[in-house]
């Protein structure tokens, strides 16, 4: 599913501006989506990427820059004149407007013929398996229902690119698993463009064929789920994707080793990113999984012994809390392991799972 | 922990509930009642007397309201007053009732009503949504004119309605109800639409409809309790305007609150109480009714407004 670099692009962002009064909200930014492309915005709140996709829909007024989509200039048009559907957090269908209606309001916007309305919105209604529920009005919807509306009237304008803003962040937990799965089998069917805002990695990991993560109004990676999870390009990206987050520890870097109050790493199987190979001050990310016990022991480079001062079983697996080097350091073991706070258990890790970051301009080694 | 849990689960079920159980018990007669329930019955007789005075005492006869006994219901019903009231009473020179001036009431009200209503609607709905340049400058002036004594204005509208022609006119009131509408409604219909959701709004704009199409498809359906806010608060306001009527009409046009007034204050001869108390309670009929007919639509849309749609 890995987008190329050769494939035609969908939605160009460039050098796009956005200020409220004195706020600079997005600064300078540029993003390319790729037809076909699944694109997951990822932040926190406020990071700005809810305001990027509103830039991208027309209905913010950028400061400064270009919006092209579909290699058309739409900086200047009309939400409606992009080529664009939008799904909302709050659903947004009109209340007062059965289903049915709700599908077709865009359709009759553009003046439509009746025959060809009714047979857009019999073939969205078919896709989103909502035919019986056609004639109720949105207040008789369950969430997961009026959701299913609400991307049905973005599927019935036959949209190139289709905008979600947090679109399963008012179901519950189940409903969001199960439509997450449904988005996705949505988007393997259609092939369409799809950016997708949301504050929930799970969505993002799932989802999404590229993740841009934001902060500040500034995009800190641009990469694959994959690559963003083993080789997140700055701590923050690293602390920010992976629950529990990634374990951080200081040190420097001598010779080949990692050395950190008295542990020493051989770091000669690290994969450094080009030209950065260095000695001195360095931060060590070790994901909660990626750091071994029991069976696994065997296959560590390193291994040592500490003690659990906290235990939290969630099921599938357990969560250690447990002090190394002088800092807490998460432990993701087997689920089946049956530990107490107070015990010693061992540890290990491999050198190449973990990522190395600079201190100071915390980008990555 | 777990079988913490258990056994006290299992001792519960064992053993029968003894102490507080089920729901509490409520004292009818208990201080807080009789506190609550004697002030607002106080308060309701207060407000009903006036009422029941002015009814009674539009039924009875000269000779039985001399006896003094204002409270007593009459022992011999009339209606001649009420007939006298809309058809025969003086106002100044001429002698034709309220009637005359129920209809100027009427055509000087639902113009003014629809007038008002319309544009401030529209206004409110542009302030909330369209965040046009020198929005917040417009919405400041408008809401300063709110706070404006009518005074200070008075007369320059005298002048300016005599510049146009509509000086003592119908028309020229309509005009005067309709501006002096516009700064409380339109703050009511922003407000209204402001707490509505924006993505509602947003995702019309994405489905192509524009200014208008929003506003009477999407917006419009989902405003009808402010519309009735809007409604009420228009007509009691317009229909029981007395200083406008007086100021901007002459006396062919006069509102029905100006005619009240000179029935009730024509010197000459006995004062007739009953014909009095019946233009009174005719000249209120219509903000009584609207009273009736929409107060609970009324809270109910304040509450929508306050709150959020």
């Amino acid at each position: 599913m890995t987008v190329t670099e050769n494939k035609e692009k969908s939605v160009e962002v460039k050098n796009l501006d956005l200020h409220f009064g004195a706020v600079k909200v997005l600064q300078n930014l540029d993003l390319d989506i790729y037809e076909g492309e699944f694109l997951v915005l990822l932040g926190s709140s406020g990071c700005g990427k809810s305001t990027l996709l509103n830039c991208i829909a027309g209905l913010l007024e950028i400061t400064g820059g270009q919006i092209f989509i579909e290699g058309r200039n739409v900086t200047w048009a009309e939400p409606s004149e992009r080529g664009i559907g939008m799904v909302f957090q709050s659903y947004a269908l009109y209340p007062q407007m059965t289903v049915e209606k709700n599908l077709s309001f865009s359709l009759k916007n553009k003046r439509m013929s009746k025959a060809e309305i009714e047979e857009r919105v019999a073939r969205a209604a078919g896709i989103l398996q909502i035919e019986p529920l056609l004639h109720r009005k949105p207040a008789a919807l369950s969430g997961g229902q009026r959701q299913r509306v609400a991307i049905g009237r973005a599927l019935v304008r036959d949209a190139d690119v289709f905008l979600f803003d947090e679109p399963l962040s008012n179901l519950d937990a189940k409903l969001r698993a199960d439509l997450r799965v449904e988005i996705k089998k949505l988007h393997e069917r259609l092939g369409n463009t799809m950016i997708y805002v949301t504050h929930d990695q799970i969505e993002a990991m799932t989802l999404a064929d590229r993740i841009a993560i934001m902060k500040g109004g500034r995009i800190m990676q641009l990469a694959s789920p994959h690559e963003i999870y083993n080789r997140p390009r700055n701590l923050y990206v690293a602390d920010f994707i992976g629950s529990p987050s990634m374990n951080f520890l200081s040190g420097e870097l001598d010779g080949s080793d990692f050395v950190t109050n008295g542990l020493r790493v051989p770091m000669g199987a690290y994969d450094f990113e080009e030209g950065s190979r260095r000695q001195g001050k360095a931060i060590i990310g070790l994901r909660p999984e990626h750091i071994s016990t029991g069976d696994a022991l065997a296959s560590a480079a390193v291994t040592t012994r500490v003690k659990v001062d906290l235990v939290e079983p969630m099921g599938s697996d357990t969560l250690i809390y447990t002090a190394l080097a002088g800092e807490t350091v998460h432990v993701r073991m087997d689920g089946q392991a049956i530990v107490g706070p107070g015990d010693e258990v061992e540890i290990g890790f491999q050198p190449d799972r973990a990522s190395l970051f600079d201190p100071d301009s915390e980008m990555r080694l | 922990m777990a079988d913490v849990l258990t056994s006290a689960t299992a001792a519960k079920t064992e053993t029968a509930l003894q102490g507080p159980q089920g729901p509490k018990p409520h004292k009818t007669f208990s201080r807080r009642n009789i506190m609550l329930y004697g002030t607002l019955i106080v308060v309701a007789v207060y407000y009903a007397i006036p009422l029941w005075i002015m009814v009674m005492t539009s039924l009875k006869g000269m000779p039985e309201i001399r006896l003094g006994n204002i409270f007593a219901p009459p022992v011999e019903i009339t209606f001649e007053p009420w007939v006298k009231a809309w058809s025969e009473a003086c106002t100044g020179l001429n002698c034709n009732g309220l009637s005359g001036y129920f209809w100027n009431s009427v055509q000087i009200t639902v113009p003014s009503v629809i007038i008002s209503i319309v544009i401030a609607s529209v206004n409110g709905y542009a302030l909330a949504n369209w965040k046009f340049k020198g929005a917040d400058v417009f919405f400041t002036i408008l809401i300063f004119g709110a706070f404006i004594p009518y005074q200070v204005m008075l007369y320059p509208i005298v002048i300016m309605l005599r510049e146009i022609g509509l000086y003592g006119d119908l028309g020229g009131l309509v005009i005067v109800h309709s501006i002096f509408g516009m700064p409380i409604l339109t703050l009511l219909f922003r407000n209204y639409f402001t707490s509505l959701p924006q993505e509602l709004f947003k995702a019309a704009r994405v489905d192509g409809a524009g200014f208008w199409g929003i506003y009477f498809r999407v917006m419009l359906p989902m405003s009808i309790p402010i519309f009735t806010v809007a409604v009420i608060l228009q007509v009691t306001g317009i229909w029981n305007d007395f200083l406008f009527g007086v100021v901007y009409t002459g006396p062919e046009a006069y509102p029905m609150t100006v005619a009240l007034n000179n029935i009730v204050n024509t010197t000459q001869g006995v004062k007739e109480y009953n014909v009095n108390m019946a233009a009174t309670i005719l000249t209120a009929l219509v903000p009584l009714f609207i009273y009736f007919v929409s107060g609970r639509l009324f809270v109910r849309g304040i509450a929508a407004g306050a709150v959020k749609g």
